[in-house]
C-alpha cells in the first residue's frame, strides 16, 4: 500500500498529461499543487490529470483541483480529470464539484 | 451498560500522520466487518477530522497532538478525534460548509471547507464539541443482515 503520491508529467505539444499514483491527502496535496499550478499558467495548455492509480483522495485534493481550475480561467488553459476510480469520483459528486470541473465520464472500478 | 472495546492512539498534529491514522482506522473497521465502501467512507471521515485538527488547532504552535479514540461496539464504530489547541472558531467553520452551489462563481469558490461537509455526508452521526479544544465524535453503523437470534431464519417445513 502506497500512502505517498507520485507525480509524472508527460508533455505532448500543448497537451500536458499529469499522471498521478498513490494517495492525495493533507500531506501529499501540497506536492500536487506545486506540480499542477505552474502548468495551468501556460496559456493554451490542455492539462489532463490521470487519476487511474489514485486510490484515495479527500477534501485536500478537491481544494487543489479547485485552485487549479481557477488558475486555468485566469490564464486561458484547460483542465480535465480522467480515469477516476469510483470512490474518487464520488467525492466530486457529493460536493457537486462535478458540475464545474471537467471529468471524464468513463466508468471504471477501483483496484 | 453497553459493552465495547476501546482503542486509543495519539499522533503528532502533523499532516504526515494523517495517512497513518487512516491505515489504523481501516484496520479497526476491517476487523469489525465493515464493507469495502464503508471502510472507504471511514477513511475519508477520519482524515478530514485529523486534517482539521492539524490545520486549525495548532496554527501557532510547533508541537501538538491529536488523540483518536475508537469505540468498537457490536453494531457500530464510534470515532472520537480530539485536539487540545482550542483556537478553532466553530461558528466560522460551520458557516463555510456545504456542497458547491451553482450560484457560486468559480472565482469565489472556496478551496477549503469541504472537510466537515464530507464527514457529515459519509458518517451516520456527527457531533462536534468545542469546549476544551475541539472534539469530533462520529458514528458509523455496521449494516449487516440483522437477523436476531430469536428470529426464524429459514422455515424448514417440508
Amino acid at each position: 500500500m502506497n500512502i505517498n503520491l507520485n507525480v509524472e508529467l508527460v508533455e505532448q505539444g500543448t497537451t500536458l498529461h499529469l499522471v498521478l499514483s498513490g494517495e492525495i491527502d493533507a500531506y501529499t496535496a501540497p506536492k500536487l499543487k506545486e506540480e499542477l499550478l505552474p502548468l495551468t499558467k501556460r496559456a493554451g495548455a490542455s492539462i489532463i490529470v490521470d487519476l487511474e492509480n489514485v486510490n484515495y483522495m479527500d477534501s485536500t485534493g478537491l481544494g487543489v483541483f479547485i485552485s487549479a481550475l481557477k488558475s486555468t480561467k485566469e490564464h486561458g488553459s484547460e483542465l480535465k480529470l480522467v480515469q477516476l476510480q469510483d470512490r474518487v469520483r464520488r467525492l466530486f459528486e457529493i460536493t457537486s464539484l462535478d458540475s464545474i470541473i471537467s471529468i471524464d465520464s468513463t466508468v471504471r472500478g477501483g483496484n | 451498560m453497553e459493552r465495547f472495546d476501546f482503542v486509543e492512539m495519539k499522533v503528532p498534529a502533523k499532516p504526515e500522520f494523517v495517512g497513518v491514522a487512516r491505515l489504523s482506522t481501516s484496520g479497526v473497521a476491517s476487523r469489525m466487518g465493515f464493507s469495502y465502501e464503508d471502510i472507504e467512507d471511514l477513511k475519508v471521515a477520519i482524515s478530514e477530522a485529523i486534517t482539521n485538527a492539524t490545520t486549525h488547532a495548532y496554527k501557532n504552535e510547533e508541537e501538538g497532538e491529536v488523540t483518536i479514540g475508537f469505540g468498537v461496539y457490536h453494531n457500530r464504530l464510534e470515532i472520537m478525534v480530539a485536539d487540545h489547541g482550542g483556537s478553532f472558531n466553530l461558528a466560522k467553520v460551520k458557516e463555510g460548509i456545504g456542497p458547491y452551489r451553482q450560484s457560486e462563481s468559480i472565482e469565489q469558490l472556496r478551496e477549503g471547507g469541504f472537510g466537515l461537509f464530507l464527514i457529515d455526508a459519509l458518517m451516520d452521526k456527527v457531533e462536534i464539541k468545542n469546549e476544551y479544544g475541539v472534539i469530533v465524535l462520529m458514528t458509523k453503523y455496521l449494516h449487516t443482515n440483522e437477523v436476531g437470534l430469536d428470529d426464524d431464519q429459514i422455515s424448514a417445513t417440508q
